[in-house]
């Protein structure tokens, strides 16, 4: 069953190791980290190291309609799956240079989501071994799941079919 | 991704140039690519896999996704909470009662709302009868897949009674809707607890024709026994979850470890494989299937009258026969459909134990009556970022095991 203690210390850990850049916050499902973004994968290396030994799930939110600046959040749900601790991590993104360090060296898993964000809301992956588009076709313009983007998609030209 | 024994493997046809050359110059052939897919038949929707050969050997294997692409999540943002549900159905059509679960589960945690008992328990009978018919349709399409062709007919007749209860519940029989926030669209009709109980009873004997057909079939038990291995570290680091990872040898189980939903009070077994094989999630995926059975068994029996909805007008409609007679019930009720249900902003991550893995909902709201943003975490996803390391060093015609034994659904790993 769920071992709090375990998942206390391994949290705590990492806000101590790194006290300007990682702020914790309570949310009603699991605790919330607040990492600075440069400091994302060393944060994700001591986390794993400590028993979050799955990265459940690696998505974005856009806050454009909030007006939050930086605009964008990634988020991170890590997993142990010893512990069956939970915690969430969010590192905020900027919209001129939206970037951010790859952790596929740390969870090989993180390939595919990571393309799925830098597919649908154009943020990149520093370090990413093949950073293309994975839902929408390849040669697409725009990021669809950016609150800018309309939900009826944009006016693109007809295919050129050669004979 | 590196070959072994390539080259006893190696079978391909040698050029006219080199046709002098013999056998010693036939492992120095180049690999050859072929698409598997997207229309192909082994290959469940639209998925297609770049394989390079050498020989018969595969040397890499690279799927490509995105066919089914619809932006369902883009769509949820713009849809209000009630109607989202309508959407989660359509991504694992085959299990829709797990994705609605997990969708009102992670609303209701935001609401800060708990469904009556009643409502729970039939939650629970539908979830697991969802579980049996979406392991039916990979049975029957994996055994397909491997040339038992009868078992198909066979899986599809049980699985039909399932879509005929769900029919006389919800009204429909593919995406039912059938859970809603707060509780239930209704309570189940009159002589549906007995058909399921009968399903229920029945169910061992169809299980055992399965393994009838299956587990003295030489062909079916050499194509899996042995082949498509995946150890519990590697599936831990691509975020492996469900079946595939049970058979691997870990025991994780969000219906145990994390219940939720009230699945503390039931007694079943998480079955777990040995080695890793396509023959162990075979059968962990069996065996799970007389587990949910089980579990409804138990779920009929705790069956008790009551309500089927929380009774707060500003979360479900309130009842017909009240709007006829008092005013605010019909205010609630207008405002209901007209504004629809607000939702606390916050924000939340719910993760259940569908029948493919861990699906999961992160729900961020702004106070109003639409998700902000609502990301589906999908264990078919996942899964299918794992198929490389199943068919390492195997040969092409295990590609197709490999699917088989990965059980995707398209619509779910596209959104």
């Amino acid at each position: 069953m769920i071992d709090q203690a375990g998942q206390e210390a391994a949290i705590a850990a990492a806000v101590a190791a790194w006290p300007e850049g990682v702020r914790r916050e309570e949310g009603i499902d699991m605790p919330v980290l607040i990492v600075q973004a440069p400091l994302i994968r060393p944060v994700c290396e001591e986390l794993k190291r400590r028993g979050f030994d799955m990265l459940t799930d690696l998505t974005a939110v856009d806050w454009l309609p909030m007006g939050k600046v930086p605009r964008f959040e990634v988020v991170y749900h890590l997993f142990s799956t010893r512990g069956m601790w939970r915690v969430r991590l969010k590192a905020p993104v900027g919209e001129e240079d939206p970037v951010i360090d790859s952790l596929v060296p740390v969870w090989p898993g993180a390939n595919w989501p990571e393309r799925e964000v830098w597919d649908l809301f154009g943020i990149r992956f520093e370090g990413h071994p093949n950073l293309t588009r994975i839902m929408m076709p390849d040669d697409w313009e725009g990021f669809p799941l950016r609150k800018d983007y309309p939900l009826e998609g944009t006016e693109r030209p007809a295919p050129i079919v050669r004979e | 991704m590196e070959e072994t024994d390539a080259g006893s493997r190696v079978a391909s046809q040698p050029g006219p140039d080199e046709a002098e050359a013999g056998a010693e110059q036939e492992s120095e052939l180049r690999p050859m690519e072929i698409n598997l897919g997207p229309q192909h038949p082994s290959t469940h929707g639209v998925l297609r896999v770049v394989l390079e050969l050498n020989g018969e050997s595969v040397v890499s294997c690279t799927p490509h996704i995105g066919y089914l692409h619809t932006g369902m999540e883009k769509t949820i943002e713009h849809q209000r909470y009630q109607q989202a549900i309508t959407i989660v159905d359509r991504m694992d059509y085959l299990s829709p009662m797990t994705n609605e679960l997990g969708f009102v589960l992670a609303v209701e945690k935001l609401l800060g709302i708990e469904v009556p008992r009643r409502a729970q328990v039939i939650r629970i009978i539908n979830a697991e009868l969802s579980r049996i018919a979406s392991h039916l349709v990979w049975l029957g399409t994996h055994a397909m897949d491997m040339g038992a062709m009868s078992v198909f007919f066979y899986c599809f007749r049980e699985r039909e009674l399932i879509l005929d209860l769900w029919e006389a519940a919800a009204g429909q029989r593919m995406n039912p809707t059938y859970m809603r926030i707060g509780g239930l669209d209704g309570d189940v009709p009159d002589g549906w607890v007995e058909k399921a109980r009968a399903f229920v009873e029945e169910f061992p004997t169809w299980v055992r024709d399965y393994y009838r057909l299956l587990d003295q079939n030489p062909l079916w038990v050499e194509r899996l026994r042995g082949n498509c291995f995946l150890t519990v570290e590697d599936a831990i680091a691509h975020g492996i979850t469900g079946p595939m990872l049970r058979g691997s040898g870990l025991a994780l189980d969000l219906r145990k470890s994390a219940p939720y939903a009230g699945y503390e009070e039931y007694d079943f077994d998480v079955p777990v494989g040995e080695r890793g094989d396509a023959f162990d999630r075979y059968m962990v995926r069996m065996r799970e299937m007389e587990e949910s059975r089980k579990i409804i068994a138990q779920a009929l029996d705790r069956l008790e009258p009551g309500p089927v909805s929380v009774r707060d007008d500003k979360i479900v409609p309130p009842p017909k026969e009240e709007i006829s007679r008092s005013m605010e019930a019909l205010i609630y009720h207008f405002k209901l459909m007209t504004e629809g249900l607000k939702v606390p902003a916050g924000e939340v991550y719910l993760g259940i134990e569908g029948p493919k893995g861990e699906i999961g909902y992160y729900i961020v709201s702004d106070g109003s009556a639409r998700p902000f943003r609502c990301r589906v975490r999908p264990p078919c996803f996942y899964n299918l970022q794992g198929l490389p390391l199943l068919v390492r060093g195997q040969l092409v015609a295990d590609v197709v095991t490999a699917i088989g034994s990965t059980d995707i659904v398209l619509g779910e790993v596209d959104r």
